[in-house]
C-alpha cells in the first residue's frame, strides 16, 4: 500500500476515534465546551451517602444545575456540597435542598424545592434548609425501633 | 520438592528480570525519542497497523458485546421491573470497563502478537544488530513508533468500540425489547458523568502503553532469554508469552486504576 | 606481542584486540585472543565452523560485551566506550552479516538507502543515484525493487555488501562473502573487495571458508582454532606454516578422529574399546 493511502486511512481512523470520543464526552458525559453562565451555592448535609460530583440538581423534575464539588467539614462533621446553578434560575433564601434517589437503587441527585421569601441567594451563599440522604438501613431501623434517632 | 522450589525461584527471578528490562526499554525509548531528528511518518505507519487495521475487528466485537450486555441487563432488570435503567447499565458498563478492557485485549491479539513476532524475528536474524551497526538506534527506529502509536491508537479504538457497543445495547433494548427510547437515552445521559468518560480514557491510554511496551520488550529482548537461541520456535514462544503477559497486565491494571481513580 | 597502547596512527593498526575472552552463559567461546588488524589492508579470518569467528566479529562491532580484555577500534576502547562514542565509530563502519540481516519489511533499495536517509541531508535524487551506483557495484541493479524474501542466498549477500558500503566506511566487515556464490560472482566480489581497499583505502576484515578467495584477497590471514587464534601471517607465511592444524585446514583434511572409521563409529555408538 502506498504512503498516501496509509496516511489517508490512518487519518480517517483518527477522525472516527475523535468523533466517537467527543460523542461520549459531550452527548453522554455531559461535558459542555460553552459553559452555561451559572452561579454556585453551598449546602451542608449531615449525610450525602452516594452523591457524586457531577450529579444532577433538579427542581420540579427539571435539571437546573450540577454538583460541582463535595467537601468534608471536619469541625461540624458535615458534608459541604457546592451546587452550580444555571444563572437564569433564582433560588430563594428559604429554598430547601434535599438529596434524593431515582427509584430504589438509582442515582443520587439534589432536589431543590423553592421557598416563599423574596430575598434571593447569590453566588457563594449557603442554602440553610437541607435534607440529608435517607439510607435504606436508617429507614429500616426507624421502622423497627419506632423512630428513635441514631445512637452511635 | 527442592527441585520445585528451585524452579519457582528461577521463574520469579526471571520474571523480575523481565520487568526490569521492560522498564528499561521504556526509559531508553523515551530518552531516544526525545533526541532529534523527529520523524512522524513511522508513527503514522504504526497507527495504521495497530489502529486503522483493527477497526473492523473492534466494530464487530463492540456491537456484539453491546448486544450481549443489553440482553443480559434486560433480563436481570426485568425481574425488578426497572428496565428503564437499561441505558445507564449498558453505558456505564461499556464506558467504564468493557470498552477499554476488550479493546486492549483485541489489540493484544491482533497487533501485540505481531509486534513481538516482528521484533523477535528481527532479533534472531540480526536485523536489530544491523541497525545498531548502522548507528541507528533500534529503540528509536523500531520500538518508539510502536509504543507511541499504541498510546494514541488504543484510546481511539476504545471510543469507537464504546460507540458501537452503545449502539448494540440500544438496538437490543429499544428495537428488540421496546424499552422506551426516551428512558433509555436519558438513563444513559444521566448516569454517565465526565468522570466515567475520563476513567475510560485514562484506562485506555495506560493499556495502550502497557500492551505495546510489553509485547515489544518480549520480542526485542528475546536474545536474553532461553528462547533466544531457539530460532523460529523461540519466536513463537516469546509471542505466546507476550500475549499472556500483556493480557494479564491489562486486567490487573484495570483493577488497579479502578481502585485508585474510581 | 606489541604493547597494547592503542594509537592506530603510530602502530598502523585499525583494530587491536588484547586478551579477549568471551562467554555465552557458562560456555567459553573465545579464550585470551590477541589480534591486530592493519589499516588499509584486507585481513582474512579463517577457521572451522563454530570456532568463534562470528563471535569475534560481534565483539569488535560492540554487539557483544566480552568477559575480559580490550578492543581498540580506531583508537577507542569499545569495551569501555559510551553509546555516543560507539555510534560515532559505527558511522565509519560497514557490516555485512553472515545471514545478510536485510530489513525484511523494506525493498533492497530501501535497505541500502536507510543509512543515507538517517545520517545525511542528501536530496532524494542523489540518494537514488547513490543507491544505484552501489547496487551496480555488486551487480544487483535488477533487484532494486525486490523484497529480501524474494532473493537467493547469493543475492542476499551481495545486497548486504551494497548496504554495508553505502556510506563509504573506513572499516568494512564481511562475514562469509562467498559462501553459496557461483565461481564467477565470487571472483567478482573478490575484485570488488580489492577495489574498495585500493581506491577507497578501506580497512577490510573478511571471514571466509573459501581458501582460493582468501589467498587471492588477503594481505594477512588469521587462522582460528577452537576459541583461539592459531596463526596470523601473510598468505605466504600461512601457506608454509608448520602448524599441523593450519595445514589441516589448508589441505581440507578431515578431523583425525574421523579417519579411523571403525573406531569413530564405535565411539558414536557408545562402545568403549
Ligand atoms: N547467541 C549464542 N548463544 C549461545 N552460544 C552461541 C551463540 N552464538 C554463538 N554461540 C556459540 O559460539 C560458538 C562460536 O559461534 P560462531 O557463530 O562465532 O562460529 P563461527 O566461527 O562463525 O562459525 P561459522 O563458520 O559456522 O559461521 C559456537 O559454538 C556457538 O554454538
Ligand atoms: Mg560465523
Amino acid at each position: 500500500m502506498s504512503k498516501f493511502n496509509i496516511q489517508l486511512v490512518t487519518g480517517i481512523f483518527v477522525a472516527l476515534g475523535i468523533a466517537a470520543f467527543t460523542y461520549a464526552a459531550v452527548n453522554i458525559g455531559g461535558v459542555s465546551f460553552r459553559e452555561q453562565p451559572s452561579y454556585t451555592l453551598k449546602a451542608r448535609f449531615t449525610s450525602i451517602s452516594g452523591l457524586r460530583t457531577g450529579a444532577v440538581v433538579e427542581a420540579a423534575g427539571v435539571r437546573i444545575g450540577t454538583v460541582s464539588n463535595i467537601e468534608f467539614d471536619p469541625e461540624t462533621y458535615e458534608a459541604v456540597v457546592s451546587l452550580r446553578i444555571n444563572q437564569n434560575v433564582p433560588v430563594q433564601e428559604d429554598a430547601i435542598a434535599a438529596i434524593r434517589t431515582q427509584g430504589i437503587i438509582g442515582e443520587k441527585y439534589v432536589k431543590l424545592t423553592p421557598g416563599g421569601f423574596d430575598e434571593l441567594l447569590e453566588d457563594g451563599d449557603e442554602i440553610l434548609e437541607t435534607e440529608s440522604a435517607v439510607s435504606l438501613e436508617e429507614l429500616v431501623s426507624k421502622y423497627i425501633f419506632g423512630g428513635g434517632s441514631s445512637s452511635q | 520438592m527442592i527441585k520445585a522450589l528451585e524452579t519457582l525461584g528461577a521463574t520469579v527471578l526471571e520474571s523480575l528480570e523481565m520487568i526490569g528490562r521492560t522498564f528499561n526499554l521504556l526509559l531508553v525509548t523515551v530518552w531516544e525519542m526525545l533526541q532529534p531528528p523527529y520523524r512522524f511518518y513511522p508513527i503514522v505507519r504504526q497507527m495504521y497497523f495497530i489502529g486503522a487495521r483493527s477497526i473492523s475487528l473492534i466494530v464487530i466485537s463492540g456491537v456484539t458485546i453491546g448486544m450481549v450486555l443489553g440482553l443480559q441487563f434486560y433480563y436481570i432488570l426485568e425481574r425488578f421491573g426497572s428496565t428503564d435503567l437499561l441505558g445507564s447499565g449498558v453505558a456505564l458498563g461499556v464506558i467504564r470497563e468493557l470498552g477499554p478492557v476488550m479493546t486492549a485485549l483485541m489489540v493484544v491479539g491482533r497487533a501485540g502478537s505481531a509486534i513481538t513476532a516482528e521484533l523477535g524475528i528481527m532479533r534472531t536474524t540480526n536485523q536489530i544488530d544491523a541497525l545498531e551497526c548502522m548507528a541507528i538506534s533500534p529503540d528509536k527506529f523500531l520500538v518508539g513508533p510502536k509504543v507511541i502509536a499504541g498510546i494514541l491508537s488504543v484510546p481511539l479504538l476504545t471510543h469507537i468500540f464504546d460507540f458501537v457497543a452503545l449502539f448494540g445495547g440500544y438496538f437490543v433494548g429499544v428495537v428488540m425489547f421496546s424499552v422506551p427510547e426516551g428512558s433509555y437515552m436519558n438513563g444513559m445521559v444521566d448516569a454517565v458523568q465526565w468522570v466515567d468518560v475520563r476513567l475510560g480514557l485514562v484506562k485506555s491510554l495506560i493499556f495502550g502503553l502497557l500492551v505495546t511496551l510489553i509485547c515489544a520488550a518480549q520480542g526485542y529482548y528475546m536474545h536474553l532469554t532461553k528462547a533466544g537461541s531457539q530460532g523460529a520456535e523461540g519466536v513463537s514462544f516469546v509471542t505466546t508469552n507476550a500475549v499472556v503477559l500483556s493480557s494479564i497486565s491489562v486486567l490487573f491494571a484495570d483493577f488497579l486504576i479502578g481502585a485508585l481513580l474510581q | 606481542m606489541s604493547s597494547s597502547t592503542a594509537n592506530h596512527g603510530v602502530t598502523g593498526n585499525a583494530i587491536e584486540v588484547r586478551n579477549l575472552t568471551v562467554d555465552y552463559g557458562t560456555r567459553r567461546i573465545l579464550t585470551d585472543i590477541d589480534l591486530d588488524i592493519p589499516s588499509g589492508k584486507v585481513s582474512v579470518i579463517m577457521g572451522g565452523s563454530g570456532t568463534g569467528k562470528s563471535t569475534l566479529l560481534r565483539c569488535i562491532l560492540g554487539l557483544k560485551q566480552p568477559t575480559a580484555g580490550s578492543i581498540h577500534v580506531l583508537g577507542t576502547d569499545i569495551t569501555k566506550a559510551s553509546t555516543r562514542q560507539l555510534y560515532q565509530l559505527r558511522k565509519q563502519t560497514g557490516v555485512a552479516f553472515q545471514g545478510g540481516a536485510l530489513f525484511s519489511s523494506m525493498t533492497v533499495g530501501e535497505n541500502i538507502q536507510l543509512a543515507l536517509r538517517e545520517h545525511t541531508e542528501l536530496d532524494e535524487n542523489t540518494i537514488q543515484i547513490m543507491t544505484r551506483i552501489k547496487l551496480d557495484m555488486v551487480n544487483m541493479l535488477h533487484a532494486e525493487h525486490m523484497m529480501p524474501s524474494e532473493l537467493s542466498g547469493g543475492m542476499t549477500k551481495r545486497a548486504a555488501l551494497a548496504r554495508a558500503i553505502v556510506m563509504d566506511p573506513k572499516l568494512l566487515f564481511f562475514d562469509e562473502p562467498s559462501a553459496g556464490l557461483d565461481p564467477s560472482t565470487s571472483a567478482e566480489l573478490d575484485e570488488l573487495i580489492l577495489m574498495l581497499r585500493d581506491s577507497l583505502k578501506m580497512t577490510i576484515v573478511v571471514v571466509t571458508h573459501e581458501l582460493e578467495s582468501a589467498f587471492k584477497i588477503a594481505d594477512r590471514i588469521s587462522i582460528m582454532g577452537k576459541g583461539t587464534i592459531l596463526a596470523t601471517d601473510t598468505p605466504e607465511g600461512i601457506r608454509t606454516s608448520s602448524n599441523p592444524e593450519v595445514q589441516g585446514l589448508l589441505h581440507r583434511k578431515p578431523r583425525t578422529s574421523v579417519l579411523d572409521t571403525e573406531a569413530h563409529l564405535k565411539a558414536l555408538m557408545g562402545v568403549r574399546s
